[in-house]
């Protein structure tokens, strides 16, 4: 008996190349979003509006404005007024930081080896807010550097991995996961309610073909174009973002293809229960973009969600392979390695397909 | 072998309930192979249903019947390979040009390469398109789509046809052209298993049955059961059926 599977997907790949815009967008979305992530959104913040209010008036508290001066984050006025007037350079938004040294600065550096400042920051952005402090904290050591005092201990902070801890090692694997993702449940899903929208699937069953085959059909040419996109992620990250490659390739689109079928079943299962497109967009929006973008650990840590949070994204796919394809790109992991991660993300798929296939042939019945 | 009992379609008690709605209750049907047979009711009354779970498109919820000789229940792969079925819908593909569609159908059948060649050249040729095997079928006049859709569900060469609604929203002449390749279907031996609500069509078929609420309520040649309800047409049949 001829293989049915082959009529299905050239069909499958005749409609695809037909339909130029999201042909357009499926090749275009990953060089675009890389590109948006990698230069639009910096986490790194510079020319920070900091205002200084020195009352010291001394050689030492001189030195520390010159500090800040010389660091490329901040941007420094000088102010002489009264304190109750702060409030307003934040509300006017023309400071983001206030640093306060008390008259008695300089006099007590001299007497203790210590004194205090006050840095005011505006946290109505809190992730600015951090960076900030981060910074004012980083020109303070500089400063006491200088003076030769030296605390109790140092902190010697040792970056391993990304020692330069550039913001594109973060986002490739998490649009790497977005990506896969979004081709393989939501244009799958998509594919399939389409032809039970307009009757074809009805046209396709009552042929002697078995439900699998239709699946396989249809699924492979969106395989094909995930790994297209992965491929342009690596491609562009490699030799234009100069992110590292420590691990195996070979390994990493084996755990990538492991991952594109979770995704797979999990637009299959979306398709055997939504009746149209719009509902199918729909869920598969909800449960891919979202949790991949928020529960997996590519922007938000996940121990910094809360608790009943945090046992929602063990079964977020995304989550898993994140921590796969950082592990091999980054860090060089092996499989033994990422035998946990991977298990689960082939557990997750032979019990989505099951629960679809299952369905498959009990909606087309209703 | 097959067709032991020498019915293209036979029923005895056949149901399909959905939750509390008894969609079709007690269907007894005897199809003879060659015939037209008309399965007439209103919107609703229980057609599709029951055509869907003759094609193997539904599972009965108890009842018993054969298709080609075939059991619904545990024969329908055999079942799949000896009816075509094409539905209201056409079921044609917009985005692929005619000999795309053709392809394809005949491909999800299992066609050989020189089975298709030969068919893909037969069907445009009948239906005077030759010419136009690369247009996309979306840009095709309804009348063309529906005669292709048809050719697509022949392909395999099925010994019964199960047509849901086949003329829904065509003109009344390519209503007559299609009503003349029915006949010709016949012609050839085939058995045919039209689903309609217009009731002139009814005249064509060789017997057809009327379903009401689920039931079939009457079932004989056209020019039977207006002699027995003493009406003119097939319309005023329906309609004393239906208003008692």
């Amino acid at each position: 008996m001829k293989s049915r599977i082959i009529p299905i997907f050239k069909k499958e790949f005749i409609h695809i190349s037909r339909d130029f815009r999201t042909l357009m967008i499926v090749i275009a979305m990953p060089a675009a979003m890389l590109f948006l992530y990698g230069y639009a959104i910096n986490m790194e913040i510079q020319n920070i509006d900091l205002i200084v209010l020195d009352r010291d008036k001394s050689p030492e508290s001189a030195a520390l404005t010159r500090k800040f001066e010389g660091s490329k984050f901040f941007t420094v006025s000088q102010y002489n007024g009264p304190e109750s007037q702060l409030e307003t350079f934040f509300n006017d938004r023309r400071a983001r930081a206030i640093l306060i040294v008390s008259s008695d600065f300089s006099k007590n550096l001299q007497r203790q080896p210590r004194s205090d400042v006050q840095v005011l920051i505006d946290a109505s952005d809190p992730n600015a807010a951090q960076a900030i402090r981060n910074y004012t904290n980083a020109v303070f050591q500089s400063f006491n550097a200088d003076l030769g005092s030296r605390g109790v201990f140092e902190i010697e902070t040792a970056i391993w991995y990304n020692p330069a801890l550039k913001s594109a090692y973060f986002f490739v694997p998490g649009l790497a996961a977005l990506i896969l993702m979004m081709i393989s449940a939501l244009l799958t899903s998509i594919a399939i309610v389409r032809e039970k929208e307009t009757g074809t699937m009805e046209q396709i069953l009552v042929s002697p073909i078995r439900p699998i085959e239709i699946i396989i059909g249809k699924v492979i040419p969106y395989i094909l174009l995930a790994f297209i996109d992965l491929l342009i992620i690596l491609v562009i990250a490699h030799w234009v973002f100069d992110v590292p490659f420590v691990g195996n390739i070979g390994f990493l689109l084996a755990a990538s293809l492991v991952f594109i079928f979770t995704a797979l079943s999990l637009g299959l299962t979306i398709s055997t229960r939504a009746e149209t497109q719009q509902v199918a967009m729909m869920a598969a929006l909800l449960v891919t973009l979202l949790p991949t973008i928020m529960l997996s650990g590519f922007i938000f840590p996940l121990e910094s969600l809360p608790k009943i949070l945090q046992l929602l994204t063990y079964a977020v796919p995304a989550r898993y392979y994140l921590v796969a394809i950082r592990g091999i790109m980054l860090k060089g992991n092996t499989l033994m390695q990422l035998l946990p991660q991977i298990s689960v993300l082939a557990a997750m798929s032979i019990f989505l397909i099951i629960v679809s296939a299952k369905k498959f042939k009990t909606t087309l019945e209703s | 072998m097959k067709s032991t009992n020498g019915y293209a379609v036979q029923t005895e008690k056949l149901e399909k309930r959905f939750g509390n709605f008894h969609a079709v209750k007690n269907l007894d049907l005897k199809v003879e192979a060659g015939e037209i047979f008309g399965f007439l009711g209103a919107n609703g009354a229980g057609k599709t249903t029951a055509i869907r779970m003759l094609c193997g498109l539904l599972l009965p919820s108890a009842g018993k019947g054969t298709v080609a000789g075939f059991d619904i229940w545990r024969e329908n792969e055999k079942i799949k390979r000896r009816i075509g079925y094409m539905s209201q819908k056409f079921s044609l593909y917009n985005d692929l040009t005619l000999a795309e569609n053709i392809e394809f159908y005949g491909g999800v059948y299992g066609l050989t390469r020189e089975q298709l060649h030969a068919k893909r050249r037969q069907l445009l040729e009948e239906l005077g398109l030759s010419d136009q095997a690369d247009r996309l079928t979306r840009d095709m006049p309804l009348g063309f789509k529906q005669r292709l859709a048809l050719g697509c569900a022949l392909l395999h060469d099925p010994q019964i046809i199960f047509l849901d609604e086949p003329t829904g929203g065509v003109d009344p002449e390519a209503r007559r052209n299609f009503w003349d390749l029915i006949y010709r279907l016949a012609d050839t031996g085939k058995t045919v298993f039209v689903t309609t609500h217009y009731m002139d069509e009814a005249e064509y078929c060789n017997r057809v049955s009327i379903m009401y609420q689920g039931e079939i309520i009457a079932l004989d040649t056209p020019q039977a059961l207006k002699r027995e309800y003493k009406q003119a047409s097939m319309q005023d049949v329906f309609i004393h059926l239906v208003d008692r």
